[in-house]
């Protein structure tokens, strides 16, 4: 518990961090880009644009210290301020539009990624010096140096513009209106295995990797040669004594590979114009729009520590020593 | 996967011992290039994509910049890969391109490394509050989500060239290495030799070139070929965006403005085909090396029969008795 907390005061100091960021990172660059979109602002009324400058920060009576006090209350109070583009809309409500379809995406594959990703590594280091075994990293090796990009570029020229079997654009057809119906999940399943096919096939070699290069270090432990001289059933062991230890560092790597699927989102949902954050992101930067653009990346990183507070309680839960180790 | 089969060398006479020295272990890494086929490709690949950066006149006489009236051309004997939006050749943009990116490479991956190196050491050799300071900086760094905080970066300083990209690129690269080498650091901390050289009176500075640094080599080498691997993606993956500066040469502008044109909509398959192949074999080949350097230090790793695999755990086992032995004596 005391390890929890602990690490949800580091989350609460990073998110601080994310904060003073995105309200330094602008008025510490060249040309001074604050001021730039001020008088950039011209079809927008006297109100919104009181508006901009609140969600900025921006006051030009004020120091420095007190436009970022007013900036660091009004995020933590949800204040995202209002969009520069989509008719002046709040952030925090588009960003409430986008969020579901990237946590969907992102999530799914994700998980998928990791569940295969580990079961292949495992087998293959159970089954060492197995043909699996001798081919299957060079594969993986290959598979984490492809860029998401171009992966996604590739699966739709080979399954969209060749093959003409799936869609290439979008998370669902245009002109449809979301709803619950089963008719409509079916679609925007169907729309979503080109984006999440891209994920997998990027993401899936580092788990592989991993996995395997630990367990094969685990198989060699001494209580895996105990399960064995007891007599134990050979999935068992595999299962139950020695991928249940060589899972851990793939757990504790999940912060690593997080960053990596994120930027990995952010590039298969611009190939796919798919309508998630990072989608938005890109558009958003295209369109100088800065307060959605911060508050963009505010909630993709709020999205990534509550993952990683996700993966430590799994460590915790999985591994005793954690929970003592101060 | 066949098992490279190695005769163990028997050491020359040669006049003194530190060339000797030197001498075996130039000959180890050839030895472990020739046998580990991972590193054999990876060093090909290497090897070929320098020699292009270097010497693109030889592939190539057109000039990739040069706009012309043929657009939009399929590939045909003039234009091996078609021409793009303004008419430039999209196979000279690809050759010409390659020194871009494997500069982008290198010097990041150099960049990133040295300033993890200087943050992760001095860390774990100072220890106390600083420690503490530095440890959290890396460790919040770490978690931030990096490409969307490159990508907001890259939107503050419009049209990046490379040397931007490389300097965002380190800023936002340094802090995984610089947590290995800080723990890899603080596990030298209270070893005899450091000690020796504190009773010495030796200044830190010293210590953690001479004492420490050499130590890691082999770590420094691997997080050499991941940061330039994190280079490629990434800096590609900003390019391809439109974030890098839409005028130079490089692969992922070229994707970038296929994508913008919709090649792969209109039949241009090559234009996108091909500058993203470059990525991925340039990023395979820093994948390989790096991986083969792993087997070649962490002898578990390696493939092996499965005759083989009960042998090496038989001696692994062995290994560690014989170092038990060692440690109690």
């Amino acid at each position: 518990m005391r390890y929890i907390l602990r690490r949800a005061g580091f989350f609460l100091l990073t998110l601080w961090a994310a904060v003073s960021l995105n309200f330094f990172l602008p008025r510490i660059m060249p040309g001074n880009p604050i001021n730039n979109i001020i008088s950039k602002l011209h079809n927008v009324t006297s109100a919104q644009e009181l508006a901009i400058e609140h969600s900025l920060g921006i006051d030009n009576t004020a120091s420095i210290w007190k436009q970022y006090l007013t900036y660091l209350a009004n995020t933590a109070q949800g204040r995202l301020g209002l969009s520069l583009g989509n008719g002046g809309e709040p952030v925090s409500q588009l960003i409430r539009q986008a969020l579901p379809w990237t946590l969907g995406l992102v999530g799914i594959s994700t998980i998928l990624a990791f569940i295969i990703g580990t079961s292949i590594g495992a087998v293959a280091a159970w089954r060492r010096g197995s043909r699996i075994d001798s081919a299957l990293p060079p594969l993986f090796v290959f598979t984490t140096a492809i860029p998401f990009f171009w992966v996604g570029m590739m699966l739709i020229l080979i399954f969209s513009s060749v093959l003409g079997v799936l869609p290439s654009y979008g998370a669902y057809a245009l002109g449809t209106t979301p709803s619950f119906s089963l008719s409509f999940i079916g679609q925007v399943l169907q729309y979503a295995i080109l984006p999440a096919l891209t994920l997998l096939i990027t993401s899936i070699g580092g788990w592989v990797l991993t996995m395997r290069n630990t367990m094969v270090t685990t198989l060699t432990e001494d209580y895996v040669r105990m399960a064995r001289a007891k007599g134990l059933s050979s999935s068992r062991i595999m299962v139950g004594y020695a991928a249940r230890n060589a899972i851990l560092p793939n757990l504790t790597g999940f912060a690593m590979s997080l960053g990596f699927v994120v930027s990995g989102a952010i590039l298969v949902e611009y190939v796919f114009n798919y309508p998630g954050v990072g989608n938005m992101l890109l558009t958003a930067v295209n369109n100088v729009d800065y307060p959605l653009m911060q508050g963009l990346f505010l909630i993709i990183t709020v999205c990534v520590l509550i993952a990683i507070l996700l993966s430590d309680i799994a460590t915790a839960i999985l591994d005793p020593r954690t929970r003592t180790a101060g | 996967m066949a098992i490279p089969v190695t005769t163990t060398g028997l050491p020359e006479p040669t006049a003194g011992v530190g060339a000797l020295r030197n001498r075996s272990a130039l000959n180890r890494i050839t030895k472990a290039i020739r046998t580990n086929r991972k590193a054999t490709i990876g060093v090909v690949l290497m090897a070929l994509f320098i020699l292009i950066a270097l010497f693109p006149g030889l592939l190539t006489r057109q000039d990739p910049n040069a706009i012309t009236n043929h657009v939009f051309a399929h590939p045909s004997a003039a234009h091996w890969l078609g021409t793009d939006n303004l008419g430039r050749d999209v196979y000279a943009q690809v050759i010409h391109g390659t020194r871009n990116v494997l500069i982008l490479a290198i010097v990041v991956g150099l960049l990133t490394t040295t300033v993890a190196m200087l943050i992760g050491v001095t860390a774990a050799y100072l220890g106390g509050i600083s420690d503490s300071v530095l440890n959290l900086v890396t460790d919040v760094l770490l978690v931030i989500p990096i490409f969307p905080l490159l990508i907001i970066i890259a939107a503050y300083l419009p049209n990046a060239g490379n040397n931007v990209l490389i300097l965002v690129l380190t800023f936002t690269g340094w802090s995984y290495t610089a947590r290995q080498l800080r723990s890899q650091a603080q596990s030298l901390r209270n070893r005899d030799f450091l000690m020796a050289a504190r009773v010495r009176g030796e200044r830190p500075f010293y210590i953690i070139v001479v004492e420490i640094l050499p130590t890691m080599t082999s770590l420094l080498l691997a997080s050499f070929l991941n940061n330039a691997l994190y280079a490629v993606l990434a800096g590609s993956g900003l390019q391809f965006i439109g974030l890098g500066n839409a005028n130079n040469v490089s692969w992922g502008t070229t994707l970038y403005w296929a994508q913008q044109n919709n090649a792969l909509g209109s039949g241009l398959y090559l234009w996108a085909i091909v500058p993203g192949a470059c990525i991925a074999l340039l990023g395979a080949a820093f994948a390989f090396i790096n991986y083969a350097f792993d087997e070649i230090g962490n002898p578990a790793l390696r493939p092996l029969t499965a005759a083989k695999a009960r042998k090496a755990a038989e001696a692994s086992t062995k290994r560690r008795l014989a170092s038990h032995g060692a440690r109690a004596r």
